[in-house]
Protein backbone atom coordinates (compact mmCIF):
# COMPACT_ATOMS: atom_id res chain seq x y z
CA UNK A 1 0.00 0.00 0.00
CA UNK A 2 1.43 3.59 -0.79
CA UNK A 3 1.61 6.08 1.92
CA UNK A 4 -0.78 7.75 1.42
CA UNK A 5 -3.06 5.19 1.04
CA UNK A 6 -1.99 3.96 3.93
CA UNK A 7 -2.78 7.26 6.14
CA UNK A 8 -5.94 7.04 4.23
CA UNK A 9 -6.79 4.34 5.20
CA UNK A 10 -6.00 4.74 9.00
CA UNK A 11 -8.55 7.82 8.69
CA UNK A 12 -10.97 5.83 7.14
CA UNK A 13 -10.62 3.61 10.34
CA UNK A 14 -10.31 6.58 12.93
CA UNK A 15 -13.26 7.72 11.12
CA UNK A 16 -15.28 4.17 11.35
CA UNK A 17 -13.82 3.85 14.87
CA UNK A 18 -12.18 0.14 13.95
CA UNK A 19 -10.42 -1.05 17.33
CA UNK A 20 -7.84 -2.49 14.95
CA UNK A 21 -6.66 0.80 13.06
CA UNK A 22 -7.24 2.27 16.79
CA UNK A 23 -4.65 -0.30 18.09
CA UNK A 24 -2.03 0.09 15.27
CA UNK A 25 -1.94 3.41 15.50
CA UNK A 26 -1.13 3.03 19.14
CA UNK A 27 1.33 0.60 18.40
CA UNK A 28 3.00 2.52 15.67
CA UNK A 29 2.95 6.12 17.19
CA UNK A 30 2.48 5.96 20.93
CA UNK A 31 6.34 5.74 21.90
CA UNK A 32 7.12 8.36 19.87
CA UNK A 33 4.40 10.96 21.69
CA UNK A 34 5.24 9.62 24.61
CA UNK A 35 8.96 10.50 24.45
CA UNK A 36 7.73 13.99 22.86
CA UNK A 37 5.83 14.57 26.00
CA UNK A 38 7.97 12.71 28.83
CA UNK A 39 11.31 14.72 27.51
CA UNK A 40 9.31 18.24 27.66
CA UNK A 41 8.00 17.82 31.53
CA UNK A 42 4.91 15.40 30.70
CA UNK A 43 4.07 12.01 32.98
CA UNK A 44 3.27 9.24 31.41
CA UNK A 45 -0.21 9.57 31.75
CA UNK A 46 -0.03 13.32 30.30
CA UNK A 47 1.43 11.23 27.19
CA UNK A 48 -1.86 9.16 26.85
CA UNK A 49 -3.92 12.24 27.88
CA UNK A 50 -2.57 14.11 25.11
CA UNK A 51 -2.77 11.36 23.14
CA UNK A 52 -6.05 10.47 23.23
CA UNK A 53 -6.96 14.03 23.05
CA UNK A 54 -5.14 14.05 19.60
CA UNK A 55 -6.92 10.88 18.22
CA UNK A 56 -10.64 12.29 19.30
CA UNK A 57 -9.19 15.57 17.45
CA UNK A 58 -8.08 13.05 14.43
CA UNK A 59 -11.29 11.31 14.49
CA UNK A 60 -13.74 14.56 14.48
CA UNK A 61 -11.90 15.36 11.04
CA UNK A 62 -11.89 12.45 9.92
CA UNK A 63 -15.61 12.95 9.54
CA UNK A 64 -15.93 15.92 7.72
CA UNK A 65 -15.71 15.03 4.11
CA UNK A 66 -13.09 18.60 3.15
CA UNK A 67 -11.13 17.27 5.18
CA UNK A 68 -7.76 16.11 3.94
CA UNK A 69 -4.05 15.43 5.23
CA UNK A 70 -1.82 17.87 3.35
CA UNK A 71 0.98 15.59 5.11
CA UNK A 72 1.77 12.61 6.55
CA UNK A 73 -0.35 11.20 9.00
CA UNK A 74 2.48 10.42 11.99
CA UNK A 75 3.59 14.55 11.17
CA UNK A 76 -0.01 15.23 11.41
CA UNK A 77 -0.55 13.45 14.58
CA UNK A 78 3.28 14.63 15.78
CA UNK A 79 2.03 18.35 14.78
CA UNK A 80 -1.40 18.15 17.50
CA UNK A 81 0.07 16.29 20.11
CA UNK A 82 2.90 18.96 20.27
CA UNK A 83 0.27 21.71 20.00
CA UNK A 84 -2.30 20.57 22.84
CA UNK A 85 1.26 20.07 25.45
CA UNK A 86 2.24 23.45 24.37
CA UNK A 87 -1.22 24.78 25.41
CA UNK A 88 -1.31 22.68 28.83
CA UNK A 89 2.38 23.40 29.58
CA UNK A 90 0.92 27.27 28.93
CA UNK A 91 -2.23 27.01 30.78
CA UNK A 92 -0.44 25.57 33.37
CA UNK A 93 2.62 28.30 33.47
CA UNK A 94 4.90 25.70 34.11
CA UNK A 95 7.47 26.37 31.43
CA UNK A 96 9.53 28.81 30.82
CA UNK A 97 8.35 29.08 26.60
CA UNK A 98 8.64 31.88 25.05
CA UNK A 99 5.30 33.30 22.42
CA UNK A 100 7.71 33.11 19.33
CA UNK A 101 8.00 29.30 19.79
CA UNK A 102 4.83 29.49 19.13
CA UNK A 103 4.41 30.88 16.06
CA UNK A 104 6.87 28.61 14.91
CA UNK A 105 3.92 26.50 14.39
CA UNK A 106 2.36 25.51 11.19
CA UNK A 107 -0.80 26.90 11.07
CA UNK A 108 -2.52 24.46 8.62
CA UNK A 109 -1.18 21.46 10.61
CA UNK A 110 -2.61 22.51 14.14
CA UNK A 111 -6.15 23.38 13.80
CA UNK A 112 -7.19 22.90 16.93
CA UNK A 113 -9.24 25.83 18.22
CA UNK A 114 -12.77 24.11 17.14
CA UNK A 115 -11.99 21.38 19.60
CA UNK A 116 -11.73 23.69 22.12
CA UNK A 117 -15.54 24.67 22.01
CA UNK A 118 -16.12 20.59 20.97
CA UNK A 119 -14.43 19.72 24.50
CA UNK A 120 -16.26 22.71 26.01
CA UNK A 121 -19.53 20.99 24.85
CA UNK A 122 -18.35 17.84 25.81
CA UNK A 123 -17.72 18.77 29.03
CA UNK A 124 -21.34 20.25 29.42
CA UNK A 125 -23.05 17.16 28.40
CA UNK A 126 -20.77 14.81 30.91
CA UNK A 127 -21.91 16.86 33.61
CA UNK A 128 -25.83 16.87 32.42
CA UNK A 129 -25.48 12.84 32.04
CA UNK A 130 -24.17 12.76 35.69
CA UNK A 131 -27.06 14.91 37.13
CA UNK A 132 -29.47 13.08 35.17
CA UNK A 133 -29.47 9.45 37.45
CA UNK A 134 -30.39 6.17 36.56
CA UNK A 135 -31.91 4.52 35.13
CA UNK A 136 -32.33 7.45 32.35
CA UNK A 137 -28.34 7.59 32.39
CA UNK A 138 -27.78 3.91 31.23
CA UNK A 139 -30.52 3.98 28.83
CA UNK A 140 -29.24 6.78 27.13
CA UNK A 141 -25.73 5.51 27.45
CA UNK A 142 -27.16 2.93 25.90
CA UNK A 143 -28.62 3.90 22.57
CA UNK A 144 -26.31 7.37 22.08
CA UNK A 145 -22.88 5.66 23.00
CA UNK A 146 -23.33 2.22 22.44
CA UNK A 147 -26.04 2.72 19.14
CA UNK A 148 -27.35 -0.11 21.00
CA UNK A 149 -31.22 -1.20 18.78
CA UNK A 150 -34.25 -0.18 20.54
CA UNK A 151 -35.36 -4.10 20.95
CA UNK A 152 -32.17 -5.24 22.59
CA UNK A 153 -32.58 -1.86 25.03
CA UNK A 154 -36.26 -2.66 26.21
CA UNK A 155 -35.09 -6.28 26.47
CA UNK A 156 -32.04 -5.17 28.89
CA UNK A 157 -34.12 -2.91 30.62
CA UNK A 158 -37.12 -5.25 30.78
CA UNK A 159 -39.33 -2.95 29.34
CA UNK A 160 -41.95 -5.00 27.57
CA UNK A 161 -41.83 -3.66 24.12
CA UNK A 162 -39.55 -1.12 21.78
CA UNK A 163 -42.29 1.32 21.80
CA UNK A 164 -42.28 1.69 25.30
CA UNK A 165 -38.61 1.86 26.00
CA UNK A 166 -38.57 4.66 23.18
CA UNK A 167 -41.17 6.79 24.71
CA UNK A 168 -39.05 6.47 27.80
CA UNK A 169 -35.82 7.23 25.98
CA UNK A 170 -37.78 10.30 24.65
CA UNK A 171 -38.50 11.65 28.44
CA UNK A 172 -34.67 11.14 29.54
CA UNK A 173 -33.79 12.68 26.71
CA UNK A 174 -35.85 16.05 27.01
CA UNK A 175 -34.60 15.71 30.66
CA UNK A 176 -31.21 15.62 29.70
CA UNK A 177 -32.19 18.81 27.51
CA UNK A 178 -32.87 20.63 29.93
CA UNK A 179 -29.73 19.65 32.37
CA UNK A 180 -27.73 20.64 29.29
CA UNK A 181 -28.60 23.97 28.46
CA UNK A 182 -28.97 24.77 32.18
CA UNK A 183 -25.58 23.80 32.46
CA UNK A 184 -24.87 25.97 29.52
CA UNK A 185 -26.30 28.72 31.21
CA UNK A 186 -24.34 28.57 34.54
CA UNK A 187 -21.24 28.47 32.60
CA UNK A 188 -21.68 31.72 30.57
CA UNK B 1 -48.31 19.44 20.00
CA UNK B 2 -46.35 17.07 21.97
CA UNK B 3 -42.74 17.95 23.04
CA UNK B 4 -41.63 14.26 22.96
CA UNK B 5 -43.36 13.52 19.04
CA UNK B 6 -41.68 16.61 17.62
CA UNK B 7 -37.76 15.22 19.60
CA UNK B 8 -38.60 12.05 17.44
CA UNK B 9 -39.40 13.99 14.50
CA UNK B 10 -36.06 15.92 14.87
CA UNK B 11 -33.58 12.82 15.84
CA UNK B 12 -35.55 11.46 12.65
CA UNK B 13 -34.41 14.08 10.49
CA UNK B 14 -30.95 14.61 11.83
CA UNK B 15 -30.70 11.31 10.44
CA UNK B 16 -32.22 11.87 7.11
CA UNK B 17 -34.93 9.46 8.17
CA UNK B 18 -38.04 11.17 6.97
CA UNK B 19 -39.49 10.08 4.39
CA UNK B 20 -40.12 13.10 1.26
CA UNK B 21 -43.88 13.79 2.68
CA UNK B 22 -42.79 13.94 6.43
CA UNK B 23 -40.14 16.08 4.99
CA UNK B 24 -41.96 18.99 3.36
CA UNK B 25 -45.09 18.52 6.31
CA UNK B 26 -42.37 19.02 8.65
CA UNK B 27 -40.98 22.21 6.79
CA UNK B 28 -43.96 23.19 6.49
CA UNK B 29 -44.67 22.75 10.39
CA UNK B 30 -41.68 25.16 11.23
CA UNK B 31 -42.42 27.66 8.79
CA UNK B 32 -45.99 28.22 9.87
CA UNK B 33 -45.09 28.24 13.99
CA UNK B 34 -42.49 30.25 15.09
CA UNK B 35 -42.63 28.55 18.35
CA UNK B 36 -41.98 25.17 16.83
CA UNK B 37 -39.24 26.31 14.85
CA UNK B 38 -37.66 27.32 18.33
CA UNK B 39 -38.36 24.40 19.70
CA UNK B 40 -36.96 22.44 16.68
CA UNK B 41 -33.98 24.47 16.34
CA UNK B 42 -33.12 23.73 20.20
CA UNK B 43 -33.71 20.06 19.62
CA UNK B 44 -31.24 20.01 16.57
CA UNK B 45 -28.34 21.76 18.47
CA UNK B 46 -29.22 19.41 21.20
CA UNK B 47 -29.26 16.58 19.26
CA UNK B 48 -25.95 17.13 17.46
CA UNK B 49 -24.32 17.67 20.58
CA UNK B 50 -25.60 14.71 22.12
CA UNK B 51 -24.73 12.29 18.82
CA UNK B 52 -21.36 13.84 19.05
CA UNK B 53 -21.26 13.36 22.62
CA UNK B 54 -21.84 10.08 22.15
CA UNK B 55 -19.17 8.92 18.96
CA UNK B 56 -16.51 10.35 21.21
CA UNK B 57 -17.43 8.75 24.34
CA UNK B 58 -17.13 5.66 22.45
CA UNK B 59 -14.07 6.65 20.86
CA UNK B 60 -12.68 7.27 24.32
CA UNK B 61 -13.92 4.08 26.08
CA UNK B 62 -12.22 2.13 23.09
CA UNK B 63 -9.16 4.09 23.46
CA UNK B 64 -9.17 3.28 26.95
CA UNK B 65 -9.61 0.05 26.90
CA UNK B 66 -6.62 -0.59 24.01
CA UNK B 67 -4.43 1.08 25.78
CA UNK B 68 -4.45 -1.24 28.94
CA UNK B 69 -4.69 -4.21 26.42
CA UNK B 70 -1.53 -3.06 25.10
CA UNK B 71 0.24 -1.93 27.96
CA UNK B 72 -0.49 -5.68 29.18
CA UNK B 73 0.59 -7.34 26.54
CA UNK B 74 4.00 -5.32 27.01
CA UNK B 75 3.75 -2.83 24.21
CA UNK B 76 3.38 0.03 26.09
CA UNK B 77 5.23 0.60 29.39
CA UNK B 78 4.37 3.31 31.51
CA UNK B 79 7.55 5.52 32.57
CA UNK B 80 8.48 7.49 35.26
CA UNK B 81 9.02 11.24 34.09
CA UNK B 82 12.28 12.83 33.54
CA UNK B 83 14.03 15.41 35.54
CA UNK B 84 14.70 18.76 34.43
CA UNK B 85 15.25 18.96 31.03
CA UNK B 86 16.41 21.74 28.77
CA UNK B 87 12.87 22.47 26.83
CA UNK B 88 14.44 25.32 24.73
CA UNK B 89 16.82 22.86 23.07
CA UNK B 90 15.13 20.16 23.00
CA UNK B 91 12.52 21.85 21.00
CA UNK B 92 14.96 22.98 18.14
CA UNK B 93 15.46 18.94 18.34
CA UNK B 94 11.83 18.37 17.61
CA UNK B 95 11.94 20.59 14.59
CA UNK B 96 14.44 19.02 13.38
CA UNK B 97 12.81 15.65 14.21
CA UNK B 98 9.73 16.43 11.98
CA UNK B 99 11.83 17.58 9.39
CA UNK B 100 13.13 14.21 9.29
CA UNK B 101 10.02 12.45 9.75
CA UNK B 102 8.27 14.31 7.06
CA UNK B 103 10.77 13.81 4.55
CA UNK B 104 12.35 10.41 5.19
CA UNK B 105 10.10 7.59 3.47
CA UNK B 106 10.15 5.38 6.80
CA UNK B 107 6.13 4.50 7.07
CA UNK B 108 6.56 0.84 7.39
CA UNK B 109 2.90 -1.09 6.35
CA UNK B 110 0.67 -1.69 9.24
CA UNK B 111 0.41 -5.89 8.84
CA UNK B 112 4.31 -5.57 9.62
CA UNK B 113 4.65 -2.51 11.31
CA UNK B 114 7.41 -2.60 13.28
CA UNK B 115 7.27 -2.04 16.65
CA UNK B 116 9.51 1.11 18.04
CA UNK B 117 10.48 -0.72 21.29
CA UNK B 118 8.96 0.27 24.38
CA UNK B 119 12.40 0.95 26.37
CA UNK B 120 13.38 3.69 28.72
CA UNK B 121 16.87 3.74 28.62
CA UNK B 122 17.91 6.06 31.53
CA UNK B 123 20.70 7.57 30.01
CA UNK B 124 18.88 8.51 26.88
CA UNK B 125 15.66 7.93 24.57
CA UNK B 126 17.27 9.08 21.56
CA UNK B 127 19.33 5.78 21.23
CA UNK B 128 17.81 2.49 20.79
CA UNK B 129 18.56 -0.39 21.93
CA UNK B 130 19.24 -3.55 19.46
CA UNK B 131 17.35 -6.75 21.21
CA UNK B 132 14.28 -7.55 19.41
CA UNK B 133 11.47 -7.99 22.16
CA UNK B 134 9.32 -11.03 20.80
CA UNK B 135 6.18 -10.41 19.26
CA UNK B 136 2.80 -13.33 19.72
CA UNK B 137 2.70 -13.74 16.11
CA UNK B 138 6.74 -13.60 15.40
CA UNK B 139 6.97 -16.42 17.83
CA UNK B 140 4.24 -18.05 16.22
CA UNK B 141 5.82 -17.75 12.99
CA UNK B 142 9.20 -19.03 14.62
CA UNK B 143 7.55 -22.20 15.90
CA UNK B 144 6.58 -22.51 12.71
CA UNK B 145 9.71 -22.29 11.72
CA UNK B 146 10.83 -24.54 14.11
CA UNK B 147 8.65 -27.32 12.93
CA UNK B 148 9.84 -27.08 9.57
CA UNK B 149 13.26 -27.67 10.63
CA UNK B 150 12.53 -30.30 12.89
CA UNK B 151 11.11 -31.89 10.45
CA UNK B 152 13.73 -31.72 8.09
CA UNK B 153 16.56 -33.09 10.96
CA UNK B 154 14.30 -34.70 12.86
CA UNK B 155 15.76 -38.26 12.19
CA UNK B 156 19.27 -37.10 12.33
CA UNK B 157 19.73 -35.05 15.35
CA UNK B 158 16.66 -36.66 17.30
CA UNK B 159 17.68 -35.84 21.23
CA UNK B 160 18.20 -31.89 20.75
CA UNK B 161 14.70 -32.46 18.85
CA UNK B 162 13.40 -33.45 21.66
CA UNK B 163 14.31 -31.09 24.32
CA UNK B 164 11.57 -29.02 25.27
CA UNK B 165 11.93 -25.75 23.66
CA UNK B 166 12.07 -22.27 25.53
CA UNK B 167 9.40 -19.79 24.73
CA UNK B 168 11.26 -16.64 24.03
CA UNK B 169 10.15 -12.85 24.94
CA UNK B 170 13.77 -11.43 23.15
CA UNK B 171 16.15 -12.39 20.57
CA UNK B 172 20.06 -10.44 20.63
CA UNK B 173 23.18 -12.01 19.40
CA UNK B 174 26.03 -12.93 21.57
CA UNK B 175 29.34 -14.41 20.92
CA UNK B 176 31.99 -17.07 22.48
CA UNK B 177 35.34 -15.66 23.88
CA UNK B 178 36.60 -18.60 25.79
CA UNK B 179 36.15 -21.70 24.85
CA UNK B 180 37.70 -23.67 27.53
CA UNK B 181 34.41 -22.38 29.92
CA UNK B 182 32.20 -21.75 27.15
CA UNK B 183 31.86 -17.82 28.20
CA UNK B 184 30.03 -15.47 26.11
CA UNK B 185 29.50 -11.53 25.79
CA UNK B 186 26.42 -9.92 25.02
CA UNK B 187 24.81 -6.49 26.34
CA UNK B 188 24.09 -5.41 29.18
CA UNK B 189 20.44 -4.31 28.05
CA UNK B 190 19.78 -7.80 26.50
CA UNK B 191 19.95 -9.59 30.28
CA UNK B 192 17.49 -6.82 31.59
CA UNK B 193 14.98 -8.73 29.40
CA UNK B 194 15.40 -12.11 31.05
CA UNK B 195 13.95 -12.32 33.83
CA UNK B 196 13.65 -16.07 34.36
CA UNK B 197 15.95 -18.13 32.30
CA UNK B 198 18.47 -17.45 29.33
CA UNK B 199 19.39 -19.90 26.49
CA UNK B 200 21.64 -19.62 23.44
CA UNK B 201 20.86 -20.82 20.30
CA UNK B 202 23.24 -21.53 17.52
CA UNK B 203 23.15 -21.03 13.66
CA UNK B 204 21.51 -24.95 13.43
CA UNK B 205 18.63 -23.79 15.90
CA UNK B 206 19.79 -26.16 18.86
CA UNK B 207 19.19 -24.22 21.90
CA UNK B 208 21.17 -24.43 25.40
CA UNK B 209 20.59 -23.52 28.79
CA UNK B 210 22.92 -20.47 30.18
CA UNK B 211 23.31 -17.74 32.96
CA UNK B 212 24.42 -14.87 33.22
CA UNK B 213 27.55 -14.23 35.43
CA UNK B 214 28.71 -10.60 34.74
CA UNK B 215 26.91 -7.20 33.43
CA UNK B 216 27.87 -3.83 33.47
CA UNK B 217 26.29 -1.09 32.39
CA UNK B 218 28.07 1.38 32.06
CA UNK B 219 29.62 -0.46 29.42
CA UNK B 220 26.48 -2.27 28.55
CA UNK B 221 28.57 -5.34 28.39
CA UNK B 222 27.41 -8.82 30.01
CA UNK B 223 29.43 -12.69 30.07
CA UNK B 224 26.96 -15.28 30.30
CA UNK B 225 27.90 -18.56 30.52
CA UNK B 226 26.54 -21.69 28.70
CA UNK B 227 25.76 -24.45 31.16
CA UNK B 228 23.99 -27.12 29.43
CA UNK B 229 25.80 -30.54 29.45
CA UNK B 230 24.75 -30.93 26.24
CA UNK B 231 26.81 -28.18 24.61
CA UNK B 232 29.76 -29.68 22.50
CA UNK B 233 33.08 -27.63 23.18
CA UNK B 234 33.92 -25.48 20.37
CA UNK B 235 37.98 -25.35 18.86
CA UNK B 236 39.28 -22.26 19.73
CA UNK B 237 37.88 -18.58 18.37
CA UNK B 238 38.83 -17.89 15.16
CA UNK B 239 39.06 -14.26 15.99
CA UNK B 240 41.37 -12.43 18.21
CA UNK B 241 39.97 -9.24 20.51
CA UNK B 242 41.57 -6.17 19.65
CA UNK B 243 43.27 -3.93 22.99
CA UNK B 244 43.19 -1.05 21.52
CA UNK B 245 40.69 1.10 19.84
CA UNK B 246 40.42 1.22 16.13
CA UNK B 247 41.00 3.93 13.58
CA UNK B 248 38.59 5.98 11.88
CA UNK B 249 37.49 4.91 8.85
CA UNK B 250 38.60 1.30 9.79
CA UNK B 251 36.14 -1.13 7.26
CA UNK B 252 33.97 -3.61 9.70
CA UNK B 253 31.22 -5.94 9.10
CA UNK B 254 28.97 -8.02 11.58
CA UNK B 255 27.10 -10.88 12.33
CA UNK B 256 23.97 -11.36 14.34
CA UNK B 257 20.63 -12.65 14.62
CA UNK B 258 18.04 -9.18 13.65
CA UNK B 259 15.93 -12.22 12.55
CA UNK B 260 15.98 -16.48 13.00
CA UNK B 261 18.99 -16.57 11.11
CA UNK B 262 22.13 -15.59 11.01
CA UNK B 263 22.96 -12.48 8.82
CA UNK B 264 25.91 -9.93 7.55
CA UNK B 265 26.14 -6.18 7.26
CA UNK B 266 29.47 -4.13 6.72
CA UNK B 267 30.56 -0.52 7.17
CA UNK B 268 32.90 1.12 8.48
CA UNK B 269 33.93 3.25 11.95
CA UNK B 270 32.41 6.88 11.50
CA UNK B 271 33.49 8.52 14.86
CA UNK B 272 35.55 7.76 17.69
CA UNK B 273 33.22 8.14 20.38
CA UNK B 274 29.27 6.90 20.87
CA UNK B 275 26.13 8.90 21.61
CA UNK B 276 26.76 12.48 23.52
CA UNK B 277 30.38 11.49 23.00
CA UNK B 278 29.97 8.67 25.24
CA UNK B 279 33.79 7.06 25.45
CA UNK B 280 32.68 3.97 26.18
CA UNK B 281 31.54 3.21 22.82
CA UNK B 282 32.72 4.33 18.96
CA UNK B 283 30.39 5.35 15.83
CA UNK B 284 29.60 3.21 13.33
CA UNK B 285 27.89 3.77 9.84
CA UNK B 286 26.04 0.64 9.03
CA UNK B 287 22.66 -0.50 9.56
CA UNK B 288 21.86 -2.67 12.49
CA UNK B 289 18.20 -3.98 13.56
CA UNK B 290 16.65 -4.94 16.73
CA UNK B 291 18.05 -8.41 17.26
CA UNK B 292 21.73 -6.71 16.51
CA UNK B 293 22.38 -5.94 20.09
CA UNK B 294 25.44 -8.56 20.86
CA UNK B 295 26.10 -8.65 17.42
CA UNK B 296 30.60 -8.54 16.96
CA UNK B 297 31.87 -5.89 15.05
CA UNK B 298 34.73 -7.30 12.93
CA UNK B 299 37.43 -5.51 10.76
CA UNK B 300 38.86 -7.06 7.66
CA UNK B 301 41.98 -8.65 9.45
CA UNK B 302 39.83 -10.98 11.75
CA UNK B 303 40.11 -8.83 14.66
CA UNK B 304 36.77 -8.10 16.59
CA UNK B 305 36.66 -4.36 17.35
CA UNK B 306 33.30 -3.69 19.11
CA UNK B 307 30.11 -5.43 20.31
CA UNK B 308 26.62 -3.38 18.04
CA UNK B 309 24.79 -2.24 21.25
CA UNK B 310 22.05 0.38 19.86
CA UNK B 311 21.06 3.21 17.36
CA UNK B 312 20.21 6.67 16.90
CA UNK B 313 16.00 6.07 17.21
CA UNK B 314 15.70 8.81 14.66
CA UNK B 315 18.26 8.05 11.79
CA UNK B 316 19.06 5.33 10.18
CA UNK B 317 23.06 4.33 9.55
CA UNK B 318 24.15 5.79 12.62
CA UNK B 319 24.74 2.58 15.06
CA UNK B 320 26.46 2.62 18.33
CA UNK B 321 29.05 -0.32 19.56
CA UNK B 322 31.24 -0.99 22.64
CA UNK B 323 34.85 -1.16 21.97
CA UNK B 324 36.35 -4.01 22.29
CA UNK B 325 39.00 -2.68 25.14
CA UNK B 326 36.04 -3.07 26.97
CA UNK B 327 35.67 -6.41 26.76
CA UNK B 328 39.50 -7.05 28.55
CA UNK B 329 38.23 -4.91 31.20
CA UNK B 330 35.25 -6.73 31.62
CA UNK B 331 37.33 -10.13 31.91
CA UNK B 332 39.51 -8.49 34.32
CA UNK B 333 36.54 -7.22 36.53
CA UNK B 334 35.63 -11.29 36.59
CA UNK B 335 38.72 -12.54 37.20
CA UNK B 336 39.51 -9.87 39.86
CA UNK B 337 36.27 -11.19 41.93
CA UNK B 338 36.09 -14.49 41.51
CA UNK B 339 39.34 -15.73 40.89
CA UNK B 340 42.44 -15.43 38.33
CA UNK B 341 41.58 -17.49 35.10
CA UNK B 342 37.71 -17.91 35.36
CA UNK B 343 37.29 -16.17 32.05
CA UNK B 344 40.64 -16.85 29.25
CA UNK B 345 39.85 -15.36 26.36
CA UNK B 346 40.75 -17.61 23.55
CA UNK B 347 41.72 -17.23 20.59
CA UNK B 348 43.53 -18.06 17.76
CA UNK B 349 43.57 -15.68 15.20
CA UNK B 350 43.56 -17.29 11.49
CA UNK B 351 41.21 -15.14 9.50
CA UNK B 352 44.06 -12.37 8.58
CA UNK B 353 44.56 -12.03 4.77
CA UNK B 354 41.44 -14.38 4.50
CA UNK B 355 38.08 -14.46 1.82
CA UNK B 356 35.39 -12.89 3.62
CA UNK B 357 33.20 -15.78 2.82
CA UNK B 358 35.69 -17.83 4.68
CA UNK B 359 35.72 -15.95 7.48
CA UNK B 360 32.30 -15.96 7.75
CA UNK B 361 32.30 -19.96 7.60
CA UNK B 362 34.60 -19.95 10.58
CA UNK B 363 33.38 -17.14 12.58
CA UNK B 364 29.59 -18.08 12.36
CA UNK B 365 29.32 -21.12 14.58
CA UNK B 366 30.80 -18.69 17.65
CA UNK B 367 27.84 -16.51 17.61
CA UNK B 368 24.58 -17.41 18.84
CA UNK B 369 21.22 -16.14 19.76
CA UNK B 370 20.26 -15.09 22.83
CA UNK B 371 16.91 -15.39 24.28
CA UNK B 372 15.24 -15.45 27.28
CA UNK B 373 11.92 -14.80 29.49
Amino acid sequence: MSKTGQDKFLLEGLANQDRNIIESIYKTYFEMISRLIIKNKGSFDDAADIFQEAMIIIYQKSLDTDFELNCQFKTYLYAVCRRLWLKRLQKNKASGLHVEEFENIVAEETDIEDHQEKQYNFELMENAMKKIGEPCKSLLEAYYIHKKPMQEIAADFKYTNADNAKTQKYKCMMRLKKLFFLEHKNKH
Amino acid sequence: MDEIFLAELVERYIRGELNETERTQFDELRKNNAEIDQLVVENLFFLNQLEEFGNTKRLKESINETVSKLISEGFITPTAPERQLNIVYLWNRYKKTIAVAASIATIVSIISASLISAFSNEKTDNIKPLVEKIKEQDDKYNKLEKKIEKINSGKANHASAEKPRLESKFRATGFIIDVNNNYLVTNAHVLNEATHKIIVENCKGEQFAAEAIYSNKTSDLAIIKITDPSFEKLSPTPYSIRKTNSDLGDAIFMLGYPKQEIVYGEGYISAKNGYQMDSVFCQLSTLANEGNSGSPVINKNGELVGVVSSKEANLDGVVFAVKSPNIYSAVNEINKSKGKNTVKITSRPILRRTDRVIQIKKIQDYIFMIKGN
